[in-house]
C-alpha cells in the first residue's frame, strides 16, 4: 500500500478486482471494500472524486483482493488528517485482529507504531538501532 | 507527364513576397527580418543540394544508390527525433529501428505490390516522405511516452506491487502516445482537399498534369503514409517502454531530460 493513493485507471471496482484480474481470477470487491472500511456504494464511482482517506482505503482493499500473506505498508496515513487517519488505523488493528495477513508498516510516527504494531523496530541513519 | 520548367529568374522573382514578410516584420517590430534571410538563404542553399543530389541518384539509376540515400535519411531522421525523446532511455536504438523498418516494410509492400516501379524517380521521393513522417510520428509518441511515464510512475509502480508486468501496467498509456503520434496524420487525410490540398497533388497539377492522375498518385501516397506511421508509432513505443523498466519489471530513474 503507498503512501499516496495511486489509483489505476478505471472505477473503484476495477481498482480493486486489479490485482486478481491480471491473473484472470474475480473478486468479491464488495466484501473488500467492507474489510476496508468502505460501503458496496464505492464500487462505481471513480477514485479521483474520494477524498485521499476513502482513496487510501480503496489502495487498501486493492492490496487486500490479493490475499497477501504479508502486507507492506508505506506511511498509509502520512496523506491523511486526523480523522481519516484514526478509520485507517482502526480498520489496519481490525485486519491484524482476524489475522487476516502479518503487517510491516513504515511510519515516521512513534505513537502510530507504539498503537498498531506487536514489534517496533526503529531505524536512524540506515541502521536498526532499537 | 509534361514537365514544368523555372527559370532562375522566376525563383528570384517570388522573393518579392519574402520582402513583404520582411517588411511585416519591420512594421510590427517583430524582428524577424535577419530569421527571414536565414531562411531564404538555408531553403535555397539546401533545396538546390538535394537537387543535384536527387538528379545524381536518378542519373546514375542505381538501386543500390537509392539505398544509400534512404538510408542516410533514416539516420539523419533518427538523429533529429532523438532530439524530442531525450527522456526516454535507449531513444536512439528505438527509433533507428522504427523508423528503418517503417521504410522497409512500407516500400516493400508498395514494390511488391506493384503501385511504384522499382526505380529511383518513385523511391527517392516517396521514401523521403515516408521517413519523414515516419520520423515526426516517431518522435512525438515517445515524447508523450516519456511525458506519461513521468506523470504515472506512482501509478505504474503501483500496478507493479500488484502483480503487473511493464506492458500490462503501462497499456493505457502506451496507448495514448500511439493515438497521439498518428492522430495528426489521420486528421490530415481525413480533411485532405477540404482544407488543405496535399503537395503532391499540388505538385502535379503545377507540372500540368491530369488532375485525376493526380489525386489518385495522392491517395497512394497518403494512404503509404498512414502505413509507416502506424508501423514507426509502435516500434519506437514498444521498444521505447523496455528502457524504463529493468529485465525484472522494476521502473528505473528516467534520466534527467
Amino acid at each position: 500500500m503507498p503512501q499516496l493513493p495511486a489509483p489505476v485507471e478505471g472505477t473503484v471496482a476495477e481498482n480493486v478486482a486489479y490485482g486478481p484480474g491480471l491473473r484472470g481470477a474475480r473478486v468479491d470487491v464488495a466484501r473488500l471494500l467492507e474489510h476496508a472500511g468502505l460501503d458496496a456504494s464505492f464500487a462505481e464511482r471513480r477514485p479521483a472524486r474520494l477524498s485521499v482517506g476513502e482513496q487510501q482505503r480503496v489502495m487498501l482493499a486493492r492490496a487486500l483482493a490479493l490475499e497477501p500473506e504479508v502486507l507492506l505498508l508505506d506511511e498509509p496515513t502520512a496523506a491523511l488528517d486526523e480523522s481519516s487517519r484514526g478509520g485507517v488505523e482502526r480498520t489496519l488493528a481490525q485486519l491484524a485482529a482476524e489475522g487476516r495477513a502479518s503487517m510491516v508498516l513504515v511510519t515516521h510516527e512513534r505513537a502510530q507504531a507504539d498503537r498498531l504494531a506487536d514489534r517496533v523496530i526503529t531505524l536512524s541513519n540506515g541502521r536498526v538501532s532499537g | 507527364m509534361t514537365s514544368i520548367d523555372v527559370s532562375l529568374r522566376e525563383v528570384a522573382l517570388a522573393l518579392v513576397l519574402v520582402a513583404l514578410a520582411a517588411g511585416v516584420s519591420l512594421w510590427r517590430r517583430a524582428e524577424l527580418e535577419k530569421d527571414l534571410g536565414v531562411a531564404v538563404l538555408r531553403s535555397f542553399l539546401q533545396l538546390t543540394a538535394v537537387g543535384y543530389v536527387i538528379q545524381a541518384v536518378f542519373d546514375s539509376d542505381s538501386l543500390w544508390v537509392v539505398v544509400g540515400l534512404l538510408s542516410a535519411m533514416v539516420a539523419l531522421g533518427t538523429f533529429t527525433a532523438r532530439g524530442r525523446a531525450r527522456a526516454v532511455p535507449g531513444a536512439l536504438l528505438a527509433l533507428g529501428l522504427a523508423l528503418s523498418t517503417a521504410a522497409a516494410v512500407t516500400l516493400g509492400l508498395v514494390l511488391a505490390l506493384g503501385v511504384f516501379e522499382p526505380e529511383p524517380r518513385y523511391l527517392v521521393p516517396v521514401g523521403g516522405m515516408v521517413i519523414g513522417n515516419a520520423m515526426t510520428a516517431a518522435a512525438v509518441a515517445l515524447n508523450r511516452l516519456a511525458d506519461e511515464m513521468s506523470s504515472s510512475a506512482r501509478q505504474i509502480e503501483a500496478a507493479l506491487a500488484l502483480g503487473a508486468t511493464a506492458r500490462q501496467a503501462t497499456s493505457g498509456l502506451v496507448t495514448r502516445s500511439l493515438r497521439s503520434a498518428m492522430i495528426p496524420l489521420v486528421d490530415q487525410t481525413k480533411t485532405t482537399g477540404l482544407i488543405t490540398f496535399p503537395g503532391i497533388m499540388v505538385g502535379m497539377l503545377l507540372a500540368g498534369a491530369d488532375p485525376i492522375d493526380a489525386v489518385r498518385l495522392q491517395l497512394v501516397i497518403l494512404w503509404i503514409l498512414l502505413g509507416s506511421v502506424a508501423l514507426a508509432s509502435l516500434i519506437a513505443t514498444s521498444l521505447g517502454l523496455r528502457g524504463f523498466f529493468t529485465q525484472a519489471h522494476q521502473l528505473r530513474e528516467p534520466p534527467s531530460p
